[in-house]
């Protein structure tokens, strides 16, 4: 059997066996970038939404720089972030370095320009569209980025789900903090990275395509969540 | 016409005149609005007429304080001071993303009045529209027409002292054109001063109690409605009557 | 409006549900700065259990190569190092980052190379003359290039076999700038020679066409040793938990332990802690 359709074989048969190391290493995956998705959103699409409809100085070089850092190189921010929690860095005190909150931390920081900049895109559109009703109406601009979030929260919804899609396949940021150690902070694509390096190319090819399918099952539900919306929003 | 003049009176007669003096407004170094000077009084129905162009919608942006003035000054009863009970409707209704009745009473929330009150306020206005079977469904699946009475209830329910209306039926076929006309009336029936912008003279010959004609950004004429559509003053008026004013 | 909120609090409330059962509750527990090849050859799996069991002191294994173990251990990072670069340790012992280097245990390095051999290294006496004829045969050689243990030696080696590396970069000579395994898949796939640790070699998976060519040269002793972080340079090093792991590894308990290692019937590592 040639490498590819070992690996399906394989993911098949971990998935059927409900392997318990393999669950753990999938709920910390989801619990470590739901939780980086949840932080970067509380921060992302307020300040996206601020810069969108806000009137102040050094609005657009905000918009040029969150859109770079879109494209932030995963290695770099772990790299940032373990500089900052070593017990030599500024933060060592707190005690965090190798452990699912560092994971969190690198991560939240990576995708809060993606959700900012997505949603920034997102609210300025429907800002176009709302400006002088919303105005006209005496919503104050805080007031109407509010509003504005809220009327578009299936279109960012999408942000989001960018968001958590790098989160969730990103291995450079999480390798450096985490340490992969076992047990405490491995996660998919860790293991995968560690599967790669012990030569075992189906299994790390079998947890890829497993990792697939969850972010593939992810965005459908999303999708569908859009699509029933937009029938009874309009 | 022979329709007779109403001169109800509005309760907001501190507010007017409204009066503009020497009101510019640029845009890109281009003028749109050429030193308006301009008084309107409190209780006739105030139609502005203008080809494409001529600024209409910009005065009226000005008037209702969503534009700056690049010259000139625009007082209320000799006030500086724009008086918060004014609304406007504009030439393509913008709904939020859920019913109608919460975005009638999404203006209410903005003025400040309670929940309990302002969902009674809303239900009242789609009422007074003919919408209150449609309070329920979302606002962004209603008809052009739908959403333009919808509009103007979410104007009323904020109980206005002046209505502004920026080409409120462009957008309609003429069976919504008529009802968002009736709403109109009776929103001025109920006491508040409108001015509104049209291109369409029918409409302004069933509406307006005055007409403030407007051409290259200038006021040309400003007369009784009677008298101009019996026999315009200025040539531009004129001629914009005829249909041969050139569209710009 | 209702339903939003709803799938909202279900969001916040699965992550919470995540959250508790995640990661394993555990306040006793040390950081190792450790290497891929003890690591990935599946040593810890077999001997941090036993460890656990006796103490209740959880090790958590960073798995770095040998240099980078020891700066992270010298940033405070590690609460114990466990590498295979002697000179190297016995200079961060040196430093003051270490307290004390105890010896644990050996395996060797293997020469691995593609089964056809162009450079003929099977035929050669001793791992010198196997390197020499690497050069010669300009032969492609895939090198870690990551300050690892194994780089290190491999250098070492270079340099007694008189071979200037400098010439030989981006020509036959390949530095991947990566760990043990990644470094063995780029090899597999090139036909490439290469210096590997046994351990991992064993344990390696996708070997492709390459094969053990040369063994067995006293030059190819490959030493572990395990230090404890110096409490005084970082005071909140672990010290006591991680005093029990060195102890443990070099008592006849730990070291029978890692002779027990084995994979397919062939012993891994050799218990030297005596000496």
């Amino acid at each position: 059997m040639d490498t590819l359709s070992q690996s399906f074989v394989t993911a098949l048969a971990l998935v059927a066996s409900f392997d318990r190391e393999l669950s753990a290493i999938v709920l910390l995956s989801l619990k470590v970038s739901l939780t980086a998705v949840l932080i970067a959103t509380a921060v992302g699409l307020p300040l996206g939404a601020a810069i969108a409809v806000g009137r102040f100085r050094g609005q657009q070089t905000l918009t040029v720089i969150l859109n770079g850092l879109m494209g932030l190189p995963p290695v770099v921010v772990g790299l940032l972030v373990y500089l900052l929690l070593s017990r030599s860095g500024p933060l060592g005190e707190a005690d965090l370095l190798f452990t699912p909150t560092a994971m969190i931390v690198a991560q939240a920081i990576l995708i809060t320009p993606i959700i900012a900049s997505l949603g920034r895109q997102v609210v300025e559109d429907a800002w176009r569209e709302h400006k002088e009703q919303l105005r006209s109406l005496g919503a104050s601009d805080w007031r109407a980025a509010l509003t504005l979030l809220w009327d578009t929260r299936f279109s960012l919804f999408t942000a989001v789900l960018a968001g958590l899609g790098r989160a969730a396949a990103e291995v450079g940021a999480v390798m450096i903090v985490g340490g992969n150690i076992d047990g405490v902070t491995r996660v998919m694509t860790t293991t995968i990275a560690l599967e790669t390096s012990k030569g075992d190319l189906p299994l790390a090819l079998a947890l890829g395509l497993i990792l697939i399918a969850l972010v593939l099952l992810l965005n459908a539900a999303a999708y569908m969540t859009r699509q029933w919306a937009a029938r009874h929003y309009g | 016409m022979g329709r007779p003049t109403l001169r109800l009176g509005t309760q907001a007669s501190g507010l007017f005149p409204l009066e503009l003096r020497e009101l510019s407004f640029e845009s890109h170094g281009t003028p749109i609005i050429d030193r308006v000077s301009l008084a309107i009084d409190g209780e006739r129905r105030t139609v502005i007429l203008g080809a494409n162009g001529a600024g209409k919608s910009v005065l009226m942006r000005l008037m209702h304080g969503l534009l700056e003035p690049s010259g000139g000054r625009i007082t209320w009863g000799g006030r500086p001071q724009r008086p918060r009970a004014q609304a406007m409707v504009f030439q393509r209704p913008v709904m939020l993303r859920t019913s109608a009745l919460k975005n009638v009473a999404y203006g209410l929330k903005l003025a400040g009045v309670g929940r309990d009150e302002r969902l009674s306020r809303a239900g009242a206005a789609l009422a007074r529209v003919g919408l209150q079977h449609l309070a329920a469904r979302p606002a962004r699946v209603l008809s052009g027409g739908e959403q333009q009475r919808l509009a103007l209830a979410r104007a009323w329910a904020l109980e206005p002292k002046v209505l502004f209306l920026d080409e409120p039926t462009a957008n309609l076929d003429p069976t919504a054109t008529r009802e968002v006309e009736d709403v109109i009336a009776d929103i001025a029936l109920g006491g508040a001063k409108i001015i509104m912008t049209t291109h369409n003279l029918g409409q302004a010959r069933r509406l307006a109690d005055e007409i403030v004609f407007l051409h290259r950004g200038r006021v040309v004429e400003h007369t009784p409605a009677e008298e101009f559509f019996r026999q315009p003053r200025s040539a531009e008026a004129a001629a914009f009557m005829k249909g041969e004013l050139p569209w710009f | 409006m209702v339903l939003e909120r709803r799938s909202l609090l279900a969001l916040a409330l699965g992550v919470t549900m995540l959250t508790a059962a995640g990661v394993r509750a555990q306040d006793r527990f040390i950081v190792v700065a450790s290497t891929t090849s003890t690591e990935q050859s599946g040593l810890f799996k077999h001997l941090l259990p036993r460890f656990e069991k006796k103490t209740g002191v959880q090790v958590r294994v960073v798995a770095l190569g040998t240099g980078q173990a020891l700066d992270m251990a010298r940033r405070g990072d590690a609460d114990v190092v466990f590498v295979h670069d002697p000179a190297a340790e016995e200079k961060f012992v040196a430093e003051g980052y270490g307290v004390k280097r105890f010896p644990v245990m050996y395996n060797d390095f293997v020469l691995v190379g593609p089964k056809s051999d162009p450079a003929k290294v099977a035929g050669a006496k001793e791992a010198l003359e196997a390197l020499r004829r690497i050069e010669a045969a300009r032969a492609p050689f895939v090198s870690r290039g990551d300050r690892s243990g194994t780089h290190a030696a491999e250098l070492r080696l270079w340099q007694a076999a008189g071979v200037d590396l400098n010439k030989a970069k981006g020509q036959w000579y390949r530095d991947t700038g990566s760990g043990m395994g990644p470094s063995l898949n780029t090899a597999a796939s090139m036909g490439a020679y290469i210096l590997s640790d046994r351990g991992t070699w064993l344990s390696f998976k996708n070997r492709g066409e390459l094969a053990i060519l040369f063994q067995g040269d006293a030059r190819l002793f490959n030493q572990y040793g395990v230090i404890l972080v110096n409490p005084v340079r970082h005071p909140h090093v672990k010290k006591e938990w991680g005093q029990q792991f060195v102890d443990w590894l070099v008592s006849p308990e730990g070291q029978q332990a890692i002779a027990d290692y084995k994979i397919g019937g062939e012993q891994l590592f050799f218990p030297n802690a005596r000496g």
